[in-house]
Order: C-alpha cells, then sequence, then structure tokens
C-alpha cells in the first residue's frame, strides 16, 4: 500500500529525513516511535504535502500512484489521512460544512453525487457519540476553542467519517487523558480490516496497550534505525532510546 | 463653477421642495456652490478620488418602474416596507398600515405640524462639520422619510427602507435622506437597503441619514449597499446617542465604481453604547471607502467596532477608523478592528485607525490587518480531500461569516447568509490567484 524508499526531505533549508524506508501493506498496524527531533513528525507532513517541507530524494509510492507527484487534496481523495498532532483553528468555517465538504470530496473522488445536508448531520452527530464529542461542536468554528483533547476527537471523528484507507496518526495520544485515549483507540480498533492500514507516529509505548501493533520502527537521526514487533516498544520503554542512538552512531 | 454638474437637480429639486424646506435648500444650496470638491490632497479623500463622477447629472425619473423587468427582487425580511425607486415613493411597492409607536412622514407630504417637527430635528446631527456632500443633500433635499418611534414604543418588526436605483437614458441623481427619532425608551429596527438593477447605467446617490436616540433607546440599525457596477454612492450616516441609549448597526458594502460612506457615532450622553460592524467585498475594479468616527463626549460610554474587508482582482477598498475621546470622557471603553483579507496580488486596500483621546482613564483598543488566505489553514482544508479552490472559498466565507454573526435580526441574518454564500459559492473571481 505504501512503499517509501530513501526518504530525503528537508524544512527551511535543515535536512530532517536522511533515507528513510519504510513499507506498509494493507491489513497492518505500524508504529514508529523515537526520540524528540528525530523527524517523526516531518514524516506525516511529508506524506501530507505539508507547504514548506521539500523532498531532496527518494521515493513514495502510495496504491501504485507517484504519491510525491500529487496535491495535498488529492492524496487525501485516494485514502490519505493525516491526523494533525496540532489541528488548525479556523474560526468562521463551521465544523459541520467542513466535514461535510471533506465526505463529498471523497463521494466527487468516486463519482458519487455530494451527500445529502440532513442524511449527512445525522450521520455525522451520531459519529459525534462514538468519540464522545458533543454534537454541539459541530457547528462551532473548525477546532475553534477546542481543547486539547476535544481537537484529537475532532480528528478521530473526521478519519472516522472519510474511512480513508492509510490512516497517520501523529502523536495523537499527546496530551489525552486515559478516558480519551481509550476512545480513541477504541475509533482505531473498529477501523482496522484488511483493506485498511495505520502508522502511528508516538513518543510512548501506552497508545501501544490499547491499539497493539503488527511493527514497531524507531526513528533517529531521519532514518529507521531498528524495527521490530510490538516486544520491540516495550524495550525501548524499559531502556530509553539513548542505547540505540549510540549503536547508530 | 466645479459643483456645476448638479445644477439641473438642484434647480428641480428647489422647484418641487414644499415651501417650508425652500430656506433650507437654499442655505444648502449656497454651502454647495461655495464648496470645491475635494481632492487626492484632501485628508479624507485620500485614497478615494472622484473621477467617476459624470460631467453632468440629470434629475432621475419619477420611479414607475415595474422592478422584476428591472431585474430588482425586493427583500422579504417581514416586517413594515417603504420602497423608493430612483428617489422617489413608490405607493405600488410599499406596505401601507404602519406598527403600532411608528408614525412615518415624507417630507413632501408633511402638515405644518409635522413639518415643524421634522425641521426641529432635521440636521441636528449631521450638522457639526458640514461636509461638502451633506451640503449637496440639503441642497436637493426635495422629499425625505422622517420616521417617528414614539417613547417606551417597542416595535418588534424591523422597519425597512428600499432604495432602488432602476435606469434611464441619462446619467441621473438621486438624493436621499432619512430621519429617525427613536423616542424616550423605545425599541426599534431599522434596514436600509440600496439595490438596483445591475448594468452600466450611470447613477449617483446621495444619501444621509441621521439617527436621534432619546435617552434609554435602543435601535438596531442596518445600512446595505448593494447597488454594483456603474451605480456610485457617496453616503453619510449620523448617529447622537442619547444617556442610557444603545446603537447596534451593521453595514454592508458590495463593490460598485465608487461607494463612499461615512458613519459618525456620537455618545453624548452618559451610558451610551454602540456596537459598529460590517464587511465590504470590492472586486472587479470596484472602490469601497468606509470612513467611521466615534465620538466619546461624555464619561461611562462604550463602543465597539469590528470591520472586515475581503478585496479581489483589482479592486480596492479603503477603511478609516477614527476614535475620538474628548477630555471630559472619563471611563470611556473603546475597542475597534479592522481586517481585511486580499484575494488577489493586485488588490489594495488602505486601513487607519486613528486615536485620538485626552481624556485619562479610558481603555482603547485598536487593531488593522492586512493578510492573504492562511496557508495552513488552507492546507488543513486540502488534507481532507477539499480542492484548492473550494477550501480559498470557504475560507474566505468563514472570514466574515463571523461578522454576519454579530446581525441581531434573524430574517436579515439569514437574507445576509445565503446572499453572501450565493455569492462565494459562484464568483470564480474571489478565489483565483491567491499569491
Amino acid at each position: 500500500m505504501l512503499k517509501i524508499e530513501n526518504l530525503h526531505a528537508s524544512v527551511d533549508g535543515t535536512d530532517i529525513l536522511k533515507g528513510l524506508n519504510l513499507t506498509v501493506e494493507a491489513g497492518e498496524v505500524h508504529a514508529i516511535m523515537g526520540p524528540n527531533g528525530s523527524g517523526k513528525s516531518t514524516l506525516g507532513h511529508v506524506l501530507a504535502g505539508r507547504p514548506g517541507y521539500t523532498v531532496t530524494a527518494g521515493s513514495v509510492q502510495f496504491l501504485g500512484q507517484n504519491l510525491l507527484e500529487l496535491e495535498t487534496e488529492e492524496r487525501a481523495r485516494l485514502g490519505l489521512f493525516l491526523a494533525f498532532q496540532y489541528p488548525v483553528e479556523i474560526p468562521g468555517v463551521s465544523n459541520m460544512e467542513f466535514l461535510k465538504a471533506a465526505v463529498d470530496a471523497q463521494r466527487e473522488q468516486r463519482g458519487e453525487k455530494p451527500i445529502d445536508a440532513v442524511t449527512f448531520m445525522k450521520s455525522a452527530r451520531e459519529t459525534c457519540k462514538t468519540v464522545d464529542l458533543d454534537p454541539a461542536f459541530l457547528k462551532r468554528g473548525v477546532n475553534e476553542g477546542f481543547s486539547g483533547g476535544e481537537k484529537k476527537r475532532n480528528e478521530l471523528l473526521q478519519m472516522l467519517l472519510l474511512q480513508p484507507r492509510l490512516g497517520i496518526l501523529d502523536e495523537t495520544d499527546s496530551g489525552l487523558d486515559i478516558d480519551a485515549l481509550q476512545v480513541v483507540a477504541r475509533g482505531v480498533n473498529s477501523m482496522r480490516g484488511p483493506e485498511r492500514a495505520f502508522v502511528m507516529v508516538t513518543h510512548y509505548q501506552r497508545l501501544l496497550d490499547f491499539i497493539e501493533p503488527d511493527y514497531v520502527h524507531v526513528l533517529a537521526g531521519g532514518r529507521i534505525v531498528r524495527s521490530g514487533d510490538k516486544s520491540l516498544a516495550l524495550e525501548l520503554e524499559a531502556r530509553g532510546y539513548a542505547w540505540l542512538e549510540d549503536e547508530v552512531a | 463653477m466645479m459643483t456645476d454638474f448638479m445644477r439641473q437637480p438642484l434647480d428641480s429639486a428647489a422647484a418641487s421642495a414644499p415651501p417650508w424646506l425652500r430656506d433650507y435648500l437654499s442655505a444648502g444650496r449656497r454651502r454647495w456652490e461655495a464648496g470645491s470638491l475635494p481632492t487626492r490632497k484632501t485628508e479624507q479623500w485620500k485614497y478615494t478620488g472622484l473621477q467617476a463622477l459624470q460631467p453632468s447629472y440629470t434629475t432621475a425619473s419619477d420611479g414607475a418602474i415595474e422592478l422584476v423587468d428591472a431585474g430588482v427582487e425586493l427583500p422579504a425580511y417581514g416586517g413594515f416596507r417603504i420602497v423608493f425607486i430612483n428617489g422617489h415613493f413608490s405607493a405600488q411597492y410599499s406596505d401601507s398600515r404602519l406598527p403600532e409607536g411608528v408614525s412615518l412622514v415624507r417630507f413632501a407630504d408633511a402638515d405644518e405640524t409635522q413639518a415643524a417637527r421634522i425641521r426641529s430635528h432635521l440636521g441636528t446631527a449631521v450638522g457639526q462639520d458640514e461636509p461638502l456632500f451633506t451640503a449637496l443633500n440639503d441642497a436637493a433635499l426635495a422629499d425625505g422619510v422622517f420616521l417617528d418611534v414614539a417613547p417606551r414604543a417597542v416595535v418588534e418588526q424591523p422597519l425597512h427602507v428600499v432604495w432602488v436605483s432602476g435606469n434611464q437614458a441619462d446619467a441621473f441623481s438621486i438624493n436621499q435622506r432619512l430621519l429617525l427619532l427613536c423616542g424616550e425608551s423605545s425599541k426599534v429596527s431599522l434596514i436600509e437597503h440600496f439595490t438596483g438593477a445591475r448594468s452600466e447605467q450611470q447613477s449617483f446617490t446621495n444619501g444621509v441619514t441621521e439617527l436621534l436616540l432619546e435617552a434609554g433607546a435602543t435601535l438596531c440599525h442596518y445600512r446595505l449597499n448593494l447597488e454594483e457596477a456603474a451605480a456610485l454612492h457617496i453616503g453619510r450616516v449620523h448617529a447622537r446617542l442619547g444617556a442610557d441609549s444603545t446603537l447596534n448597526s451593521f453595514y454592508l458594502g458590495l463593490g460598485s465604481v465608487l461607494k463612499r460612506v461615512d458613519v459618525v457615532v456620537d455618545h453624548c450622553g452618559q451610558g451610551a453604547h454602540s456596537e459598529l460592524n460590517g464587511i465590504y467585498l470590492p472586486r472587479g475594479d470596484e472602490h469601497v471607502d468606509y470612513h467611521t468616527c466615534i465620538e466619546h463626549r461624555v464619561p461611562h460610554c462604550t463602543s465597539s467596532e469590528t470591520f472586515r474587508g475581503i478585496i479581489g482582482d483589482s479592486a480596492t477598498a479603503v477603511f478609516n477608523g477614527r476614535i475620538h475621546i474628548h477630555r471630559d470622557a472619563q471611563k470611556t471603553r473603546a475597542e475597534l478592528s479592522n481586517r481585511n483579507l486580499l484575494t488577489s496580488v493586485q488588490a489594495e486596500v488602505n486601513t487607519k485607525p486613528e486615536l485620538e483621546i485626552y481624556a485619562d482613564d479610558v481603555q482603547c483598543a485598536h487593531g488593522a490587518t492586512v493578510a492573504q488566505l492562511d496557508e495552513m489553514s488552507l492546507h488543513y482544508l486540502r488534507s481532507r480531500g477539499v480542492a484548492r479552490a473550494e477550501a480559498q472559498v470557504m475560507l474566505s466565507f468563514g472570514f466574515i461569516n463571523e461578522v454576519i454573526d454579530t446581525v441581531r435580526c434573524e430574517t436579515l441574518r439569514e437574507f445576509l447568509r445565503d446572499l453572501l454564500s450565493l455569492r462565494f459559492a459562484r464568483d470564480s473571481a474571489l478565489v483565483g490567484n491567491v499569491a
């Protein structure tokens, strides 16, 4: 589904990713861990096509297409979804309008007509319950004045409505209390299936207690330096990252 | 003489004005003819030129046109409606039954008592600085509207006055004048709606509205300038606020060849409060200019002002927001915010807050910004599959949507939301070319 080869990327002239390789097949859940500044969030942003993030070498194939040649919205329409670590607040644009525009974009991609507003509002309100978000948030500006936890739930709400092929969760667990973490985990677990894959970028092992990964990778110095199964996460939890960084160096 | 281009309409007004107004007209005409048109060297007109004024104007025809034929749709806000076409009252399109507590007198129809009442109030709000175009309005004052709201009257339904500019062979002028007196502790809403057939018809509307709020009165005042294309509008609103009165107002300016609106809110009685909000949306090669002036003369008044503009294509806009806090106006709280969004590299805005504060115990906050669409917001929408062009429209609309929310009259708020979302959805000019 996703094949990243020798990916190099820079931000403001600083090289962040330095030869990253990663292959994700449908049905798999991958966790990417690593110390601060190792390039974890950069990977998500590069895959989503964020302005200011420049790919200097390497290739990314997504569902058989050259991802790096596609516009941000084309990537999303193909089924790539990045849950932002810091979702953007957009006052004046109602959350409901935003969600419907996003769903309609997916439908357009499949050659379907825009969803009828009443049907959509009903389904959005129901999905709110799943993520434990007050439906009143649908009428507010996008993420406007939402708490950290509410923003993360709003990201999850979008993912549930859009049903992407590949979900990239960028530190979705950071700043969440245990109840909110379980809500997120339930949402992701409910979406797991043979057609779909997840890449979870996280700093802590805690999330992996709730969403069990098939593979765990350690990102350090802009490359994946170690891959293993979930036991690697436990080892990292016990020993920290320093020993790996030492090994690589 | 520079002011000759209005000779015919002024002669015609002088001939048709009711006798009790004639000295008022001649006084206006003397001031008009003694003046000279502002130029770019006139501080108040630095960014707005008057080149669009035609070499001569005639009086508008009597306005007996079918609005449907002219492609003009009258707004349906509910409430009482009075319609003027080309400056002339239209019985055909106006409602005849007024709500309780409100009397409406056209200057042309006033009896002796009414005339005396009009004369005692006319010009009392606008009189202080006498800009040239107010003199012109006085000089052409053959007719006008006097709305008199009785003390303690609570009028639920909005009053709306619609000014339509139609078509005729020559460039024509319309003189619009409205005087509203809100009696003590009354509550009322007034919508002024300017519209016209979208055409290359040359017209020049000179409008003056005076709002007099007596003690404890509450007024919601909305002024929508929806005329487009070659319809030129120079207008002025003066509000005088008595003690503990409240003015809640909203302005909308769609662009045209030239649209200049001056607003003066004069806090004259202690405890008065005003809220002034507005949106302007010039595109193509249109020009919109709002000059607002908030006068705080007495202590314990508050004012809050928010204007936002979206300027597209090669359009230009001007916003000048003055706050003047006089020496005695202690404990004043005044806020002013002006934000502008440029959706094209050729678009231009000149914004200037102007503070003059002579009291020492006041709170005054102001800010003015000019920006393009936020790159991260755009990226966020696109990362959910929303195409760039649509995301740009959503963000532009979102920028003004917040201001629409400040409109208290629900039917009007819905009207505005429909009007503006339609405008944004279909207007490719606004979404293109974001640098």
